[in-house]
């Protein structure tokens, strides 16, 4: 039995701990929320010069060749730290989607995302729900070029590059194409949401190049499998977030007095943090379980991806709102770094659909393996 | 990252799962009215065949097995539904204490037929006076001679009608701070004034007993520790106990909550195709499969010859309510069904139902455990203590 991560990949994350203390502390989370910029570019690029964006790329497109467990400790890693960059974008998604393209979209954009020489993002979304396929109607693709609009793309206004999930305008199949932002037709509109540190935008499209990423149809163009892999790696966003709430919500409660003495001494407190602690260690196990299916491609992925999720967003929700509560009215200002994280727990709970879509989806697994 | 065995840890389990396939009985668990006998003869066939408490000295009937060999081991024994739960205490709790403290010739003496189950032990610790607050016990000891003579009463003794030993711990100085003044022994049940008397709990059943302390004389060389020390030794207990008692929610796992959901009918339609009803059930899915793959983390340490983390405090405290949780699900399913007793194979949820809050309780219930997480584990302060640093005589009770 060998269910943890390596020395090495240990080793990678104090590397990564070390550069985002200094370089990504919550105040830069901070500078992006109060300010005007899109993400923080400035660590953008020192990420990309450490070649994270290359972690788990193949060698023959530029990559390190990495496998995904190490991009599983860079992203608990970054949830913790809250840092306003478009690594889950433009990796987790876009890499990843064309990383699985068998046609020239991967050699085209594969070597430049991995070097970080453009940033990725994929537009799913068109209507309220989940990102199904039966809630992808909007957006067509003609002799190879796209028309419609996609809505709330994280990043959608820094990207240079989206991975769209549109229908082939002759045979109504749903499929996954890469498209370059810079051409004629794309429209950007920013949305705001409740977490202003990372960028969100509608974007439309008119009569834009679009490039298939598969060569074949089947299977909603991989669009299961994308998410699947990508619940894996936003969960341990989010449990790094969740972990960064307790450590604070714990360290308040020992310095703040009530009574004659720290809240940490009170029982009501106490267990709330108790609990916060076993709803991570919940989540961490099954973000192992989801990291082990990620790595190793095993079958059981979209059971592991869900179980995963739906964990890690629970200890997220948890905890966010308990260190709030344990803040007292200092966490409910402003001021405090509190409601960073509870903004970042529910947008990342929902990005990919919500709760209770996954937990529709493991049970339906579980169905389906026992029918078997 | 993986699931899989090393090369000796996979010749070890098959090894595991050829004895077992040929010689573990077929049974229903711990719920029979023979389970005390099969529960023997299961301890005895492992013992004879060097499978009984494997990480034990060879020469007190174990095997110098790792703790991951055990593990291994254990896990191939849980996919039989044996009872163990007559040795859980003597094994678990009684060895680790008895290994620790007691003489050369003692251990040579009793180790041994704890490992062949031929003699049960039972854990004489509660008191009406002392439950999670252990050490404000009252039950009095008192030196005369060569022995130390006892009285006084114990509660919550689960086997102690079927034991053959028992551990004790007693108040041998009460002048002193509660935990000062405490003194440990080991016992034989059939000690002249030891009375037991069982009770009978929520279930109907009587697992549990109280057991009556009469100028009972026990010699000296069966105190374990110095006089006074009893707490010290009874911590080695407790460190154990959670390790013994572990995880498991028994029949009232999320397979039960899914068959069943599958199976009742909810207007018109199989109940798990409500979302409700599925929301609820991947709960417990990720509940089950995190504590199963938590276990699976602190494996992997013990795998690594390193020391596993604290996240296993969180196994009973889990599994407990969620086996309760699932019971009562699993009624609400079945309606007036669920809660008739008549029936022999739908009854299971009611009789889970009433056996699940003991789980809650016993071993540290949910409370103390959350306050061992707090302060152990996130370092936490105490609870404010205002029995500390008093005599124990003069500590305030509950009685009138
Ligand atoms: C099925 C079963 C088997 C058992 N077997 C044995 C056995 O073999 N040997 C043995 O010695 N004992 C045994 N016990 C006893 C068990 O250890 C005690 O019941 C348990 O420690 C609780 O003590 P209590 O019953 O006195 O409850 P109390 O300690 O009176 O607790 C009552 C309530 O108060 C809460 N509480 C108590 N202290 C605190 C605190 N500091 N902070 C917050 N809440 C608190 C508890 O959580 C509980 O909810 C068994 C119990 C059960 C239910």
């Amino acid at each position: 039995m060998n269910f943890e991560f390596s020395a090495e990949q240990n080793l990678l994350r104090e590397q990564a701990v070390g550069f985002l203390s200094d370089r990504a502390p919550l105040s830069v989370a901070r500078r992006v929320l109060d300010g005007d910029e899109t993400h923080a570019s400035d660590v953008w690029q020192e990420i990309v010069n450490l070649g994270w964006t290359a972690t788990a790329v193949p060698e023959s497109h530029g990559g390190f060749g990495f496998g995904h467990l190490e991009l599983c400790v860079l992203a608990e890693e970054l949830g913790r730290s809250l840092a306003p960059v478009p690594f889950s974008s433009s990796v987790y998604l876009a890499t990843e989607a064309v990383a699985g393209a068998d046609s020239l979209v991967r050699d085209d954009w594969l070597p430049r995302l991995a070097v970080g020489e453009v940033i990725g993002c994929v537009a799913l979304y068109e209507v309220t729900g989940a990102p199904k396929p039966d809630r992808m109607k909007g957006c067509t693709v003609t002799d190879g070029r796209l028309s419609g609009r996609k809505r709330w793309i994280t990043d959608g206004d820094i990207a240079d590059m989206a991975v769209v999930a549109a229908r082939d305008a002759v045979t109504g199949d749903l499929g996954l194409y890469a498209v370059d932002l810079g051409s004629d037709g794309v429209g950007r509109f920013t949305v705001e949401t409740i977490d202003p540190t990372r960028n969100h935008a509608d974007l439309s499209f008119d009569n834009v190049p679009a490039s298939p990423l598969m060569t074949s149809t089947g299977e909603a163009g991989g669009l299961r499998r994308l998410l699947d892999r990508a619940a894996v790696l936003f969960a341990f966003e989010q449990l790094g977030g969740a972990e960064a709430s307790l450590n604070m919500a714990r360290d308040y409660a020992l310095g703040r007095y009530a009574f004659g003495r720290p809240i940490a001494g009170y029982q009501a407190i106490k267990h709330k943090l108790a609990r916060m602690y076993v709803a991570i260690q919940l989540a961490r196990s099954n973000c192992y379980y989801g990291a082990w299916a990620l790595a190793t491609d095993a079958p059981e992925l979209p059971l592991a991806a869900a179980t995963a999720r739906v964990s890690a967003s629970q200890a997220y929700r948890e905890c966010t709102e308990e260190n709030i509560q344990i803040h007292g009215g200092m966490g409910f200002t402003w001021e405090f770094d509190c409601h960073l994280f509870y903004r970042r727990a529910k947008l990342l709970s929902v990005n990919l659909g919500g709760e209770y879509d996954w937990k529709h989806q493991l049970i339906s697994c579980i169905e389906a393996d026992q029918a078997a | 990252m993986d699931f899989d065995d090393t090369l000796e840890e996979a010749s070890f389990r098959a090894q595991a799962r050829t004895w077992l396939t040929e010689n573990a009985p077929d049974h229903e668990g711990d719920h029979t009215d023979d389970f005390l006998d099969v529960a023997k003869a299961w301890q005895k066939a492992k013992y004879d065949a060097g499978w009984a408490c494997l990480s034990w000295p060879k020469e007190w009937g174990g095997r110098d097995a790792t703790p991951v060999e055990a593990k291994i081991f254990a896990d191939e024994e849980a996919r039989y539904k044996l009872p163990v739960g007559p040795f859980l205490i003597g094994q678990g709790m009684a060895a680790p204490t008895m290994m620790a403290y007691a003489s050369e010739e003692q251990k040579a003496r009793y180790l041994p037929k704890l490992a062949s189950g031929e003699e049960v032990w039972c854990q004489l610790f509660s008191e009406p006076a002392g439950g999670s607050d252990l050490a404000a016990l009252r039950t009095r000891s008192v030196r005369d001679g060569d022995d130390w003579v006892v009285n006084g009463q114990k509660i919550w003794t689960s086997g102690a009608h079927y034991s053959d030993l028992g551990i004790l711990v007693t108040r041998s100085d009460p002048s002193l701070p509660k935990h000062m003044g405490l003194t440990y022994f080991f016992l034989d049940m059939r000690s002249a004034g030891v009375e037991v008397k069982p009770i009978k709990q929520i279930s109907g059943q009587s697992n549990f007993n109280e057991v009556y302390f009469t100028d009972v004389r026990i010699p000296d060389n069966q105190r374990l520790g110095a006089v006074g020390d009893g707490w010290r030794v009874a911590l080695t207990t407790l460190m154990n106990e959670r390790a013994a008692i572990g995880g498991g929610g028994g029949t009232m796992n999320f397979q039960t909550a899914f068959d069943l959901a599958g199976e009742v009918d909810l207007d018109g339609q199989p109940a798990i195709t409500d979302r409700g009803v599925r929301g609820q059930l991947a709960d417990w899915y990720c509940k089950e499969k995190g504590l199963e793959f938590t276990g699976a983390r602190s494996q992997s340490a013990l795998s690594r010859g390193e020391t596993p983390g604290p996240e296993n405090s969180i196994g009973k405290l889990v599994a407990a309510k969620q086996a309760q949780d699932i019971a009562s699900f699993c009624i609400e399913l079945l309606g007036m069904t669920g809660v008739s007793m008549d029936h022999e194979e739908l009854s299971a949820y009611a009789e889970a139902y009433l056996g699940a809050p003991g789980s809650r309780i016993a071993g540290g219930s949910d409370e103390i455990m959350l306050n061992i997480i707090a302060e152990r584990v996130l370092g936490l302060p105490q609870d404010i203590r205002v029995d500390k640093g008093v005599p124990f005589n003069e500590v305030p009770t509950g009685a009138k």
